[in-house]
């Protein structure tokens, strides 16, 4: 038995050393700089939406000027350019530089908006089926199970078939498809996370339900998310890129990357830039996007980050 | 004398997967105000179902089928959810079994260990981290404000449970639910977190129902203990009384069965099967009493 004197003795004991913590954490914005996955990625992704923002002051010619005298001119450096069109022209004499970061217009806005309303109607029903019980659960899986039999490529095509072309269009059948991708890896979590002690401590605490969800549960399924989300923003460009290329996404008189690397393959013979400049700007942008989520998963998830 | 703190009363418990097996048998028991109650037996017995059913939080699986629990003059089973929850951190608390996960991994210490004092008592942020830095120094932690900007894996173990047992006291409860606190630490940590609870529900004239398996631990800090076996109570007592002389042949068992250091040789002896035999037959004459006793009721 413990003696009551010996209480107060044991207070001064137990005293914890002070090597039992670590030193004070980064603060977050101190612990992404230091990564240089999040610092290449991020800044290319900076770079592009100042270019997109910018674009009308940037682009040093009108991306829509034709000029049948100037068609096909290669890219500054090679033989036969003419220095206003630093990356050449495409088959109408359109200058492809401001094309491209006019392009980035409409596939940063398709990858934010979209893959943004993706991202919070998925989250929403996954975090729901994950907590709130079997039924609920079951309603919300099957739903997504029969969703996902549908052949993507032939929901998006018929939805816009449906709906009408146009940069709406393309985000709501990007939105439509690909909510279940987040419902799905978000029920998970949320399952796991709610299996934990934490969660149990925080109901009698007396948090209500909701509370509980939102306030303990979320917090450790951020992670995951923003991952999938920069995941989903490189999936967006490239359907987007897939739509305009089949010429279903907004009007032709709108530069796309997809819409150039369609026109540029016609002409990829005579001039190779007008397909290869758009190309390496989708694929740069894609990469950005995934190496980008890869870095802030680690850097924010409290227990992988150092 | 004085109605005690917390009351169980002929508590019986089923499980929905298990064929309707009984996880407890008509269990009562009684918490006194400021007195620290053992609740002991081994895994299954009915320890933490009885704990759960205290804080509101039983399993899917499992169906109360009587009894009361009688907090301050309620019964908790009674209660509806809102009423349950308002009782819960103010004056039901709980030391939860395993730190490593009963911390949120992604919010700091001061956000989790001010969200009782911010919600029960509309303390704000600042008071809050006031008080819970105050109650990080009563656990014995010598930098709370190095402690309270840290995630949880930032911290040992025994430091997460001092977490959680200052977070466990901060709206002075009258009752605490020790659920297994020292199963998950090393022996000399064990030792330092039983003092403090110990020191803790001293000053603090708290009650605490402490769930172990641990005959060694509960030796060490209840005053009264109950013996739990396949979920019917074999034996309650005053400790000392039920060490010393125990008078129902699992409670020796179960008393023989604790590693001696000073005896290397003993305590690795199963329980005879004489004792799990005539443990069985109890309960069987038990059940089947109880249940004509419930025909006759109905």
């Amino acid at each position: 038995m413990l003696e009551r004197g010996d209480v107060k003795h044991a207070a001064q004991l137990t005293s914890a050393p002070a090597a039992e913590t670590e030193p004070r954490p980064l603060p977050a914005y101190l612990r992404l700089v230091r990564d240089p996955k999040v610092v290449c990625a991020g800044g290319f992704i900076l770079f592009l939406v100042v270019l997109a923002i910018g674009a009308p002051l940037i682009a040093p010619q009108d991306p829509l000027a034709q000029n049948l005298l100037n068609a096909t001119l290669p890219p500054v450096g090679f033989a036969d350019a003419a220095p206003g069109f630093l990356l050449g022209t495409d088959g109408l004499g359109r200058d492809v530089l401001s094309r491209v970061i006019y392009g980035s217009r409409v596939s940063l806005t398709v990858a934010f908006v979209a893959a943004g309303l993706a991202c919070l109607i998925g989250s929403l029903l996954g975090l729901m089926a994950g907590y709130l019980g079997a039924a609920t659960d079951a309603m919300i899986s099957r739903l997504v199970d029969v969703w996902m039999a549908f052949p993507p490529v032939l929901l998006s095509i018929l939805l816009i078939a449906v709906i009408g072309t146009g940069l709406h269009s393309v985000i709501i059948a990007i939105v439509v498809i690909d909510w279940t991708r987040f419902c799905r890896v978000v029920r998970t979590e949320t399952m796991n996370q709610a299996q934990m002690d934490y969660v149990v401590a925080a109901r009698t605490i007396g948090f209500s339900r909701p509370a509980t969800l939102f306030r303990e549960i979320l917090p450790n399924v951020v992670p995951v998310l923003i991952a999938l989300l920069t995941l989903e923003m490189g999936i967006a460009v490239v359907v987007e890129a897939i739509l305009s290329f089949v010429g279903l996404s907004v009007s032709s008189d709108t530069p796309t990357w997809g819409g150039m690397i369609a026109e540029g393959r016609q002409i990829v013979h005579e001039a190779w830039w007008v397909l290869a400049v758009p190309l390496a700007a989708l694929f740069a942008t894609v990469v950005a996007f995934n190496q980008l989520g890869d870095g802030l998963a680690r850097s924010l998830d409290p227990v992988l980050r150092r | 004398m004085t109605a005690p703190r917390l009351a169980i009363e002929a508590l019986s418990a089923i499980s929905l997967r298990a064929n309707n097996a009984p996880i407890l048998r008509r269990v009562s028991l009684a918490v006194d105000t400021g007195e620290v109650h053992g609740l002991v037996g081994e895994s299954g017995a009915g320890k933490s179902t009885i704990a759960k059913a205290i804080l509101g939080i039983i399993p899917s699986q499992v169906k109360i089928t009587g009894g009361r629990i009688i907090f301050e003059g309620r019964d908790l089973l009674s209660l509806s959810a809102n009423e349950l929850r308002a009782i819960l951190g103010r004056d039901i608390a709980l030391v939860p079994q395993d730190p490593s996960t009963a911390l949120n991994p992604s919010r700091r210490i001061d956000a989790q260990m001010t969200d009782g004092l911010r919600l029960k008592r509309g303390l704000s942020r600042k008071a809050a981290r006031l008080r819970a830095r105050a109650l990080l120094t009563e656990v014995q932690i010598r930098d709370p404000e190095r402690v309270l900007s840290c995630y949880p894996h930032q911290l040992s173990g025994g430091m997460r449970q001092r977490v959680l047992i200052a977070a466990a006291f901060a709206l002075e409860p009258k009752l605490v639910i020790a659920d297994e606190p020292t199963t998950a630490l090393d022996v000399t940590v064990q030792k330092q977190i039983l003092r403090l609870i110990r020191a803790l529900q001293e000053r603090h004239g708290t009650s605490v129902l402490f769930v172990s398996h641990d005959l060694g631990v509960v030796a060490k800090i209840c005053d009264r203990v109950s013996v739990l076996y396949m979920g019917k109570m074999v034996e309650q007592g005053r400790t000392a009384d039920i060490l010393q002389n125990p008078r129902h042949a699992y409670t020796k068992a179960l008393l023989a069965a604790n590693p001696r250091y000073d005896r290397p040789d003993t305590g690795l002896e199963p329980t005879s099967p004489e004792v799990i035999v005539a443990l069985r037959a109890e309960i069987a004459a038990f059940d089947a009493g109880s249940s004509t006793g419930e025909a006759r009721d109905g």
